[in-house]
């Protein structure tokens, strides 16, 4: 971890209308490295990310401390997140049949997030577009371009998300559960795409899922969430390591190939893990 | 199959549609005209006719034969424009209708065009705020539109804004100084006025129309604010938006670049019904401000019985509204590539 570039400290996010806090006091910092987030569903995980990019409608965000490399994030105007968003920080989303708008050229999606940014042609933004497809690996970049999401496989859809969200080159990226809506077989494939250009650009990378093997193959270090908190943090490589009954619970919870018949093992919630900080 | 036969064979199912459509609606139309308890022949003779006039006529309508028979005659009349004379103006029907129709184009594209122009942004604006009192604003406002009695709005603007302040032409289609001064063309008194160079009648005409136009628009519009409101909060709740905010648009770049174009589709097919029901004609507004249109023409038929032209007049609304459909399916490939 060189510099760091993410800070946060004592997050904490209400959403309009609810009774408590959806995430209570999360603290974390990140590098230019890979950040794993794992956590049940509603534990919080996904709205640490959209509110990092501050799009979180009707939510309340508090924080002690919620800096993005040289900028205050609470501090900055609406006006100044825009100049963030897609620039300095992107996220890919979960589904490219839903994320992406049915009715809008593949490409020209791709290219609306430079010709946001930068000051150029149609054309600049175009090749800009094209360049970025082929580095997702789409081979027939051009005939792809003037595609509608409906013509494309979710493989595909995902890459061109990817290419998207890269195009303007951000410090950071938060991957929303990047694979969940793939199959099996392509998710490897974009997963290997996405980590080969995060680590040549030395792009942030924070990876919500709910998958540890991926996490721990992807990713340099893995936040646990429980509740709105994050009960552990361990590199990734020392994931069976864990010491907290909720990680290890996870854990026992994966079924394993050759691991015999017998019912796998249920996660025992005990309210005191709803207090504890790790 | 290729891609241009698959669209051949849509645009050949489609006319197919329409072909069995249309003939569905001959049949109604055609029943309408034969079980309707108005006597066409005591129509023609009056009441005081001998019996063999009686049975003459009767014959010469060709009522002896059987029916479907009759509705073959039907349909060659109908196809060589032959939609029979009206009893009560002694005209061909198509004559009286091509008179009555322009008027109510006029208005009801001049109201289609207000309430559309103002249902669109005002659902947006609703959606986009929703559940804060810009909503609630729209809200109250377009239910004022949909459950005010258009007659009783009629007379009360004409009142506030003919009687007393004057700001508009009252009842009629121009000022009854002017009227008979523009040769009619088209019958559209707005196109005839500036053909022939008469800006007076011209603008005596505008201001005649932009009251019930604004009325009926209003109307109309309730109907399109509530859809375009449910469409948008639609499209505001996908992921494609979010998708669009993450890449640094602002809101109002998302609502408009990518969430509205998106509802494209559903506005014209609710706009076109709307307009369709407006050129139906607006009776109650056609009463109230004299307006020479298709409304008053078919409920004067209905009242006093003219079948042949209750009959014609069906069957012109119905081509509208099967029009219609096809404007909004030829528009729905057009926005739409998924259709394609």
């Amino acid at each position: 971890m060189e510099k760091t570039i993410l800070e946060v400290e004592n997050l904490r996010i209400r959403y309009g209308g609810a009774p408590t806090d959806a995430v209570r006091g999360v603290s974390f910092t990140l590098g230019r490295e890979r950040l794993g987030i794992v956590g049940e569903s509603g534990s919080g995980k996904s709205t640490v990310g959209r509110a990092l990019l501050r799009l979180l409608p009707g939510a309340t965000i508090t924080a002690d401390r919620l800096r993005f490399a040289e900028l205050d994030l609470p501090s900055l105007s609406e006006k100044e997140m825009l100049k963030v968003r897609g620039r300095r920080m992107s996220m890919i989303l979960q589904d490219p049949k839903f994320s992406l708008n049915p009715i809008r050229r593949v490409g020209d999606q791709v290219a609306e997030t430079y010709l946001r940014h930068f000051r150029c042609s149609k054309a600049e933004a175009r090749d800009k577009a094209l360049a970025m497809l082929e580095a997702v690996k789409i081979r027939d970049s051009k005939r792809v371009y003037d595609q509608y999401p409906h013509e494309i496989s979710g493989g595909m859809g995902q890459r061109v998300m990817i290419a998207m969200m890269l195009l303007a080159d951000p410090d950071l990226v938060i991957a929303d559960e990047p694979t969940s809506a793939l199959d099996v077989t392509v998710r490897l494939q974009v997963l290997n795409i996405l980590d080969g250009l995060v680590r040549d650009r030395g792009i942030g990378l924070i990876m919500i899922s709910h998958d540890l093997n991926l996490v721990r193959n992807f990713c340099d270090r893995v936040l646990i969430m429980y509740a709105g908190r994050i009960v552990e943090t361990l590199a990734a490589a020392d994931l069976d390591k864990a010491k907290h009954p909720y990680t290890r619970g996870l854990l026992a919870a994966q079924p394993r190939i050759g691991g015999g018949r017998a019912p796998l093992a249920v996660l025992d919630r005990r309210p005191e893990w709803l207090e504890e900080i790790a | 199959m290729s891609l241009r036969r698959i669209r051949f064979y849509g645009a050949a199912g489609q006319i197919g549609t329409i072909a069995v459509t249309l003939l569905g609606l001959l049949l109604l139309t055609f029943f309408i005209g034969r079980l309707m308890p108005a006597d066409p022949v005591r129509a023609i003779v009056g009441e005081d006719a001998t019996r063999e006039t009686y049975e003459q006529v009767y014959r010469s309508l060709g009522l002896d034969r059987p029916l479907w028979e009759q509705f073959f005659y039907y349909l060659g009349d109908v196809f060589t424009g032959n939609f029979g004379t009206s009893i009560r103006t002694g005209q061909p029907v198509i004559q009286d209708i091509l008179h009555v129709m322009p008027a109510t184009i006029e208005l009801a594209t001049f109201a289609i065009l207000i309430g559309a122009g103002l249902g669109v942004p005002l659902g947006v604006l609703a959606a986009v705020n929703k559940d804060r009192w810009p909503d609630h604003v729209v809200r109250v406002f377009s239910l004022f539109g949909h459950s005010m009695p258009i007659f009783w709005t009629g007379m009360i603007a004409l009142i506030v804004f003919y009687a007393h302040l004057g700001l508009v032409g009252g009842s009629g289609r121009m000022d009854q100084f002017y009227i008979g001064l523009v040769e009619e063309r088209t019958g559209f008194l707005l196109i005839d006025s500036l053909v022939a160079g008469e800006m007076d009648v011209f603008w005596s005409a505008v201001n005649h129309i932009i009251l019930p136009a604004a009325l009926l628009g209003y109307s109309s519009s309730a109907y399109i604010t509530r859809m375009t409101r449910s469409f948008m909060l639609d499209q505001l709740g996908q992921e494609y938006v979010t998708t669009a905010r993450v890449k640094g648009l602002s809101r109002s770049q998302t609502i408009w670049q990518h969430a509205f174009i998106n509802i494209r589709v559903q506005l014209v097919t609710i706009i076109a019904l709307a307009y369709g029901s407006l050129l139906e004609g607006a009776v109650l507004i056609e009463t109230v401000f004299a307006w020479p249109g298709f409304g008053q023409y078919l409920t004067s038929n209905l009242i006093t019985g003219d079948m042949n032209a209750v009959m014609t007049c069906v069957l012109i609304v119905g081509i509208i509204f099967i029009g219609l459909n096809l404007l909004s399916d030829v528009l729905y490939r057009i926005f739409d590539p998924r259709t394609r």
